[in-house]
């Protein structure tokens, strides 16, 4: 029965690296800009959630909230400042501008935090669902990621400004002749995938310690994510991150868990090497 | 354009004096922290010359290059101690185990291009950390250590660390005389076609996958080589140590800061780069924010000056190019 | 023959690009390749040159199997193109462009030689001036010059060119049909796509004329200029129809 628990254990930390992952597939995809910065906004969120709770005693929940208005705006000041002046040279230099952020948010982080480990102190008590017990705070994460998701999925494709998004997606060029303010847009966009990259961080950090540090892992997760479930592919991210939760749930139950890694980056190479465009994506 | 005649370039041999220069001021003064501090330049000073055989001639980003620092580091270290190599051969097996992983690698990896390469390179370098602390031969997450009676052989500790100061820096002079050999050969302009546009070299008849796995496996080499190197100085190796991703990242921008695909950029790039975070290290003011003050730089230098410094030099000053390399 | 297409087809998506497309070409001699836009000139080209895998149907090169070899296997058996888009290699010369057509093409030259090959290709095409520019610095009409002078440097038994003289103005393309003549005074053998009909009608020897991927058309220029398939294929450019119908045949 153990088996059963890893299971939704890890589906349900898959959701909020689903969350991850979108923010990272939605910049990527719209704008073909790999974030480097992901991880630190991650860990920012974190702090955030910490910050609020400890020194204003704000409920995580409604801090997330917070959160992820001020990675929106932290997005876009950093599309403005860092991202729009090289959107069109060669991915190399985007790759390290937003690496270049990267730094910068993790030196001052470092120093204002140093690295010592932090925790929320969310006490929701567990859950029990027949033969399996998991902790309160993982399903509320999951139902919050859910409901990211699924609002996402409206503001895309049910509104105005989610038009112009997918338009700038698919053709800027042809986007900007229709009138489209792109760069507004793509800001816009940067903003939306920091947005979602803060609020995972909020939500790990309700039931995980952290470090400045550890958005890292996540944005390395976010990655094997975002290839699994297909570049651009916000639901594919979800899903991935699925895959990905209930692998390293499952996998411990067979071998050491620092194997869990190993397996991970594998599968990571061989999708982009067999199937770049995810599982879920159109075969080419 | 013969290879001989190529070589009267004045600028290479310039360089090449200066550096050996700056190499042999410790050795004159004999002070040992100078002499660390050199190290560390010439140690940056390989890598990212090797990186830029990819990076600035080929065009491909790789964000893992260390793991083929780290392998060769482990390969080396795991000869001397459990077969009881001497330091050279497993030198040189340690460059040539991570030539032998680009090669392989190349094979499958080099078909991705743009940041899907880049992200495979990341991967790489992950899994391989992760296999190592599990690898039980290597020690699993201990690594392996050196017993300090291998010194021995070399003279003792202290005169061990000059005889490894002066390897390196030969290694240093000789990579940045196969950077410019490379260069200026019909090899090299190959690479130059790819970084430029693979489809317009392929129809020219540039037969690009066999010339961008020579150059990934010219890349790798000398960091296989230097890894053993550093990690016999440093006396053990251990998992994070030998795959940080960071110091991957670190090469990246000491190629950009200097300018990629000069063979002079990723020289001054190392030793600019590893001056200014020296210095930052050591003053009060920045010693916290020493990260933020590189990732300003850093940032600085991808939005206004994209070519780098010897880049932008050799822009401004075209009369120049010949002494800058 | 230099070069046989056999019943070649190509299909992307939910587009037959090429269907059932054929044709000989004798040494030496030039071959128009016209059609309207989206015909499938350029996929033709394509396919003979390995960019991509026909679907159907064979590429025979001076008598050797070529279908489905890779791009640069096919370049070093003597094969070079121009690109209808320019592909400059913008951060080299000119001069190193051009060697980079020498050094790699069918004589697969060492550098010392290539430089001598470029050298002389980059004055016959008139880059000689420009050689220690920057390729990235050059204007439309250099740039299709320099791609001339790379297809050339290779040394090639037969240069397939796409669209030359489009972009270029009236003295350009007077220039360009010069050297065009010149390149066939050497003997190569040579496909042009072109949409300039006067130019293209009076410097082959044979057109080829495709529509939506198919044949409709193959003969001297007189004779394809007077087929009334290829006029009706035409009658959405009433201009391109005009100047088919009014031409006058020099050959």
């Amino acid at each position: 029965m153990d088996i059963l628990a890893f299971l939704v254990d890890g589906l349900l930390i898959g959701f909020v690296y689903g969350i991850a992952a979108m923010g990272l597939t939605l910049i990527w995809g719209v704008m073909n800009v790999i974030n480097l910065s992901h991880g630190a906004i991650i860990a920012l969120g974190m702090f955030g959630i910490y910050l609020l709770f400890s020194l204003f005693g704000v409920n995580p929940y409604i801090g997330v909230v917070l959160v992820a208005l001020a990675g929106l705006i932290t997005g876009m000041l950093i599309y403005a400042i860092a991202i729009h002046r090289v959107i069109d040279a060669p991915h190399l230099s985007t790759l390290l501008a937003t690496f270049a952020v990267n730094m910068i948010i993790i030196g001052l982080g470092t120093s204002a935090f140093s690295t010592s480990p932090r925790n929320v102190d969310v006490a929701l008590g567990s859950i029990e669902m027949g033969p399996v017990a998991f902790p309160a705070t993982r399903a509320v994460a999951a139902v919050a990621s859910v409901l990211v998701t699924g609002a996402l999925y409206y503001f895309l494709y049910r509104t105005t400004l989610g038009k112009y998004i997918r338009a700038v997606t698919d053709n800027r060029a042809a986007a900007e002749l229709m009138g489209i303010p792109s760069a507004r847009i793509l800001a816009l966009s940067f903003g939306l995938g920091t947005m979602l990259a803060a609020i995972a961080g909020g939500l790990i950090a309700t039931f995980f310690p952290f470090t400045i540090l550890s958005g890292a892992t996540y944005e390395l997760k976010s990655f094997v994510i975002c290839v699994l479930g297909g570049v651009g592919n916000p639901v594919g991210a979800l899903v991935g991150g699925l895959i990905l939760g209930s692998l390293e749930g499952v996998i411990p139950a067979f071998m050491p868990t620092s194997w869990v890694p190993v397996l991970e980056f594998i599968l990571f190479v061989v999708i982009l090497l067999v199937r770049p465009t995810g599982l879920l994506g159109r075969k080419k | 354009m013969s290879m001989l005649k190529n070589l009267r370039n004045p600028g290479l041999w310039l360089w090449m004096a200066i550096v050996l220069a700056v190499g042999l001021w410790p050795v004159i003064t004999q002070r040992a922290s100078t002499r660390e501090e050199i190290f560390t330049v010439l140690l940056s000073v390989v890598l990212a010359s090797s990186l830029n055989i990819l990076l600035g001639y080929t065009g491909y980003v790789s964000f893992g290059h260390i793991v083929f620092f780290g392998l060769g580091g482990y390969v080396g270290l795991f000869l001397i101690t459990a077969y009881g190599w001497s330091l050279w051969p497993a030198m040189l097996a340690g460059g040539i185990s991570s030539a032998f992983l680009a090669l392989l690698l190349g094979q499958a990896i080099l078909r991705l291009r743009g940041a899907y390469f880049a992200l495979a390179t990341i991967g790489i370098n992950e899994a391989m950390r992760a296999f190592i602390n599990n690898f039980e031969p290597f020690g699993g997450p201990t690594g392996i250590s050196l017993n300090f009676s291998v010194y021995n052989d070399y003279g003792g500790a202290a005169n061990a660390l000059w005889m490894l100061y002066g390897v390196m820096l030969a290694l240093a002079l000789l990579n940045i005389l196969l950077s410019y050999v490379v260069k200026s050969s019909k090899f090299g302009l190959g690479l130059l076609a790819i970084r430029e546009d693979e489809d317009a070299a392929e129809v020219m008849g540039v037969v690009t996958p066999r010339a961008k796995t020579w150059a990934y496996v010219l890349s790798a080499f000398l960091p296989g080589v230097v890894g053993v190197l550093f990690f016999f100085k440093n006396g053990n190796i251990e998992p994070p140590q030998a795959f940080r991703l960071h110091m991957s990242i670190e090469m990246l921008v000491m190629v950009m800061l200097g300018g990629y695909g000069t063979i002079l950029g990723p020289v001054l790039g190392a030793a600019g780069y590893q001056r200014l975070r020296g210095l930052l290290l050591t003053s009060d003011l920045f010693k916290n924010i020493q990260l933020t003050v590189a990732g300003v730089l850093l940032l600085v230098i991808i939005l206004f000056i994209p070519a780098g410094f010897v880049g932008w030099l050799r822009n401004r000053f075209p009369k120049l190019r010949r002494f800058l390399p | 023959m230099i070069l046989q297409v056999n019943n070649v087809s190509k299909r992307f998506g939910g587009l037959q690009a090429l269907s059932g497309v054929s044709f000989e070409l004798p040494e030496g001699q030039i071959m128009g390749l016209i059609g309207p836009n989206g015909a499938g000139k350029t996929t033709t080209f394509n396919v003979i040159n390995g960019v991509y895998p026909p679907d159907t149907g064979t590429v025979v090169f001076k008598g050797s199997d070529i279908t489905g070899a890779k791009t640069y296997e096919i370049a070093r058996q003597g094969l070079a193109r121009t690109h209808q888009i320019v592909k400059p290699l913008n951060e080299l010369t000119v001069r190193e462009n051009v060697i980079v057509g020498a050094c790699f093409g069918r004589q697969n030259l060492p550098l010392g030689q290539a430089t001598d090959v470029a050298n002389e290709v980059m004055e016959f095409v008139g880059l000689g001036k420009r050689a220690d520019q920057l390729a990235g610095s050059l204007n439309v009409g250099q740039k299709k010059r320099l791609e001339m002078a790379r297809a050339l440097a290779a040394r090639p038994y037969l240069l397939l060119l796409d669209e030359v003289l489009a972009g270029l103005n009236p003295s350009e393309i007077t220039r360009m049909t010069e050297i065009v003549h010149k390149i066939r005074e050497q003997g190569i053998s040579i496909i042009m796509i072109e949409h300039v009909m006067q130019a293209v009608m009076s410097v082959s020897d044979f057109v080829l004329v495709l529509d939506f991927g198919k044949p409709i058309a193959y003969g001297t220029p007189t004779e394809v200029a007077n087929d009334p398939k290829v006029i009706e294929a035409y009658l959405g450019d009433p201009k391109l129809a005009e100047q088919l119908s009014s031409h006058d045949p020099v050959s």
